[in-house]
């Protein structure tokens, strides 16, 4: 049944392309129609599979002269991320309410760029998962260079050009590992299980997780996020943000670190400190912390804040990923939702319900036009999801966070100072944000040339209020998620990885 | 010394004589009764009979189980080689009816003619291991292309190619023979299997190195490998678009493949080595630089293009580039990658150049900046040409990128252990990442950027919209099963014993 997900993405997006009326509203409505089904499976399997342990959605013999099959698997983890990516889904159809041009093929790129993230978390097999992962990235250019803003083919090009490089790594990884054990088998379970030597690990694991680190926003090659973020018109920056840079936290753990564990060991010498793998990457991730808070903090264009603060976002997580103990990496796992949610909430007010009002992100410019009194909706999103960004008790920032951070206690205690540092700039970048482009304007109206801002929509009041409530959720009952990460944890699948760790 | 025997040679040449006697029909018929008709009604008319004559010679490569050689290898059959036809019979098909609308020329049975007879030189070509039968029919398929290439008698372009192509091609012809020459001095044979076995007693000596230099400079030429690449763009720009098409595909195709077992079969022995540590010379070490000019100078030369045509003649040495690596593996598997991936090369540069001979039509030349828009004018058209331009650039799930995945996991089965191969599918890899830049230029500009205002819709006629969406249709299946003819490629390659 999971598998439809995928199944019925690609036949609405068929559906778009076919569809004859000129209508608007027709597209509007079977996108819709199209992601709330898709969210509805996915959130029927998730309460189905309470265990969170591996199971089969579909399998079938595809390619066997290669040994390559057709193989769906599904498991806690992933059954989280596909409940996000369905929410976001949803939210995205419903944040795009206002585009008019084109909007047959905006959906249908939207609808393949869906599709073929449920196809990458669903994947059980390595082959499989890399066609996905590559699928994404050809609508992820053409939603961001026709329907973008700010020098958006220059962002599209560069976003594309920084995906592709890093799935060449994958592939290259990939191809090595498929080879090396004997060219029978591309499942994902089958090679976890294949003893690889540990020089052959030394040199794949870090290839194949910058690989995939690339779309997490790893510093340093996390320069296409800001930009792309900042170009993509709302929905493309709400699942760019939202899911399509969890795709490479999922890669990092599912395929770098359960194919290549004994990449992560440590290397017998010292360069500068850092004697493994792990700690050149968990030292990244805290360099991506500070980095993306800090210059979030000094950003002019509100988007940019928006788009700085998933760089430290991300960084979290593959902090959480490094840090090798369950809290941790669990503490990872609820961060990809957490901020799948936020940062699909935080760019859905600042590109829908600010931009496409005020036709401009300029924090000086925003200041005056006292949007706080004029559309106070916004400004009451806003606080909220800055509020949970910031790690609130109550919000799903906070749960996250928390975990996580003592999960880098337990690894990494000499970089909790740092951490520290990360999250009160967190709060400092959300605070200035909010008060810049919301609560600036003096009581005096200078300027009443301004045309009156269209009233915020219900397709915007529903998408932000089923934001606000997921996370909410997440926040103050993370244990339905915990529960069925923890099994998978322990699954056979990152046996490897346990033996060396946790 | 052997005696022929004449009934099995008339058994095994059947397709070649019934695609001699198409030709002379079609300039029969063309010149009996159809001078009257208008340009279309002769070319359709030539196409059919034409296309006709290569259906039954597919339906007799299919049909028939005769296996054997002749003489040594001076003629063979086996599943392999009928693969192989029948590849090359398709495409001339698409050729032929790819020529229906143009109107380049009004000497519609001659450009048959020379197409069939251009495909009867390379069904020869796939079928023989002897050298002077391989160098004859390449000639025979050399001589019909270059004519082909200058067949447009009214534009300067056209002549110019056909004179670079023929003189470029005459010089490579000439190195190509001097090298067999040397073959036939070493091993007192034609025969490639007997070349090989005269090789491999024998040390490496200076006459074998020459000769192993020339051979690669003249079937460098047939596949537009770097550094013998410069016919290339003014031949895919200046040719009338059906010539291109051919030029691009079924001579790609047929000359890949005996290059393939020339260099394969007949210098076994002389492989070189493929450790960078204890370095041995052969022919690998010169494919290998060969391979890594061709994808280095093919794509960044790419990038700079304004013309279409000329983009896909340095994507075609880039992809020539990518292609030898198969050579370096040289195993039964990058074999098969080898053919799988030219076949579906083929079919997307065919797609390419079909897209292309309705839009110049419409637009009067190949700049890619005049496709601006073309998603709003023709929206079918442009799908079809997303789908080949995606497939070049190996974008799953689609034929390219499937054929790039079998090329490169069988270079690194070849030697798992090995240093070069590894850098070598790096380097591949790498060089397909940049690819996808040129490539994407193209989709911008059909789908990103505006139509100019004054802009119609373009009308392309039904024959062309049903070629292209068959080639996108193939180029879509066989990537996402690739199994329907991988599988029978390789069992062709175990039955044929190569």
């Amino acid at each position: 049944m999971l598998a439809w997900t995928i199944y019925i993405s690609f036949l609405g997006a068929l559906a778009l392309f076919l569809l004859p009326s000129r209508r608007a509203a027709w597209a509007r409505i079977l996108a819709l129609a199209t992601t709330i089904t898709t969210f509805a499976i996915a959130l029927t399997a998730f309460i189905q599979h309470r265990t969170g342990e591996l199971f089969t959605v579909a399998h079938y013999s595809w390619i066997p002269s290669l040994g390559i099959q057709f193989s769906l698997k599904a498991d806690g983890i992933s059954l989280t991320l596909l409940l996000l990516t369905g929410v976001i889904g949803v939210c995205g159809v419903l944040f795009s309410w206002n585009i008019e041009d084109r909007i047959k093929e905006f959906f249908a790129f939207y609808l393949v760029l869906l599709g073929s993230v449920y196809g990458v978390f669903l994947s059980f097999d390595l082959f499989l998962l890399f066609v996905f992962y590559e699928i994404v990235v050809i609508p992820k250019y053409f939603l961001i260079a026709i329907w973008g803003s700010t020098r958006r083919e220059y962002a599209a090009m560069k976003l594309v050009l920084y995906s592709f490089v890093g799935s060449a790594m994958v592939l290259i990884g990939l191809i090595a590992a498929y080879v090396v054990a004997g060219s029978k088998s591309t499942s994902l379970g089958d090679l976890a299980g294949f003893p690889f030597a540990p020089h052959f690990q030394m040199w794949a694991f870090p290839l194949v997780f910058v690989g995939f680190g690339i779309l997490a926003g790893l510093w340093p090659f996390h320069t296409w996020a800001p930009t792309g973020h900042v170009a993509a018109p709302t929905a493309a920056s709400m699942l760019l943000a939202g899911v399509v840079m969890k795709l490479g936290a999922y890669g990092c753990l599912r395929v770098a670190m359960a194919l290549f564990p004994l990449g992560l060991a440590p290397w017998g010498f010292q360069v500068l400190g850092l004697s493994s793998w792990r700690d050149v990457f968990a030292v990244l991730a805290v360099i991506g912390i500070l980095y993306g808070a800090l210059v979030a903090l000094v950003q002019k264009d509100f988007k940019f804040v928006i788009g700085y603060s998933s760089i430290s976002h991300m960084g979290f997580i593959l902090l959480g990923l490094m840090t090798l103990n369950q809290i941790g990496i669990s503490g990872a796992i609820v961060q990809m939702v957490s901020h799948g949610i936020l940062a699909g909430l935080l760019f859905a007010v600042v590109g829908r319900m600010v931009y496409s009002r005020t036709h401009t992100r300029d924090l000086a410019e925003l200041g005056p036009m006292r949007l706080g009194k004029v559309i106070p909706f916004a400004a009451f999103t806003f606080v909220v999801a800055g509020m949970a960004s910031m790690g609130l008790p109550g919000f799903s920032g906070f749960m996250a966070e928390l975990m996580i951070v003592v999960g880098v206690w337990h690894s990494y205690p000499s970089l909790i100072v740092f951490v520290a540092l990360g999250l009160v700039a967190g709060v400092a970048y959300i605070w200035r944000a909010m008060q810049l482009a919301f609560f600036t304007g003096t009581a005096v109206d200078t300027k009443p040339s301004h045309p009156p801002l269209p009233p915020i929509s219900f397709p915007e009041c529903l998408g932000a209020g089923i934001l606000i409530c997921a996370s909410v959720i997440v926040g103050t009952f993370p244990q339905i998620f915990l529960n069925v990460i923890h099994p998978a944890l322990s699954s056979p699948l990152f046996q490897g990885l346990r033996k060396g760790g946790w | 010394m052997n005696v022929i025997n004449y009934g099995q040679l008339l058994q095994f040449v059947w397709p070649e004589i019934i695609l001699t006697i198409t030709a002379l029909v079609v300039v029969a018929i063309d010149l009996l009764f159809f001078r009257r008709y208008g340009v279309r009604a002769r070319f359709l008319a030539a196409a059919t009979i034409g296309s006709a004559g290569c259906v039954a010679a597919i339906l007799k490569l299919l049909l028939t189980s005769a296996q054997g050689s002749i003489l040594d290898g001076i003629f063979l059959s086996n599943p392999l080689t009928h693969l192989v036809q029948v590849a090359l019979l398709a495409i001339t098909i698409v050729t032929l009816f790819l020529a229906v609308d143009s109107t380049f020329t009004d000497h519609v049975s001659e450009f048959a003619l020379l197409l069939l007879l251009a495909t009867t030189g390379m069904l020869f070509l796939v079928s023989s291991q002897d050298l002077l039968v391989i160098f004859i029919s390449l000639e025979l398929l050399s001589l019909s292309v270059y004519i082909l290439a200058g067949f447009d008698k009214s534009s300067a372009r056209s002549s110019e190619a056909a004179l670079k192509y023929f003189l470029f091609g005459g010089m490579s012809a000439a190195f190509m023979l001097f090298g067999f020459s040397l073959l036939y001095g070493l091993s007192n044979s034609t025969n490639i299997t007997h070349i090989a076995s005269a090789i491999h007693s024998q040390p490496i000596n200076p006459i074998l190195i020459i000769a192993i230099v020339t051979t690669v400079i003249g079937f460098g030429f047939k596949i537009a490998a770097a550094p013998f690449h410069f016919w290339a763009p003014d031949v895919y720009q200046g040719a009338p678009l059906p010539s291109t098409a051919f030029i691009a595909s079924g001579s790609k195709v047929a000359s890949f493949f005996i290059f393939f077992q020339v260099l394969v079969l007949g210098f076994a022995g002389a492989e070189g080595s493929t450790s960078l540590l204890h370095f041995q010379t052969g022919w690998i070490p010169v494919l290998v630089v060969v391979s890594v000019i061709s994808m280095l100078l093919g794509n960044l030369v790419a990038i700079a293009q304004s013309s279409l045509r000329r983009l896909l003649a340095y994507s075609a040495i880039a992809h020539a580039g990518y292609m030898l690596l198969a050579f370096v593996a040289h195993t039964q598997q990058s074999l098969a990658a080898l053919l799988y991936y030219v076949v579906t090369y083929a079919l997307a540069t065919l797609g390419v150049l079909s897209v292309l001979s309705v839009t110049e039509k419409h637009l009067g030349n190949d700049t890619i900046s005049d496709l601006a828009g073309l998603s709003r004018r023709t929206p079918f058209l442009s799908l079809c040409l997303a789908v080949f331009v995606l497939s070049l650039a190996g974008i799953p799930p689609l034929s390219g990128f499937f054929a790039k995945f079998l090329l490169f996991s069988a270079l690194l089965a070849a030697d798992p252990g090995s240093k070069l191969l590894l850098w070598l599918v790096i380097f591949a890899i790498g060089m397909s990442a940049v690819s996808l830049f040129y490539y994407l230029k193209i989709l911008k500009k059909v789908y990103v950027a505006d139509p100019p205002a004054e802009a119609s819709n373009v009308t392309s006629p039904l024959l062309i919209r049903v070629i292209v969406g068959l080639l996108a249709g193939s180029v879509v299946i066989l990537g996402c099963a690739p199994d329907l003819i991988l599988e029978k490629v390789v069992r062709a390659i175990h039955a044929s014993g190569l």
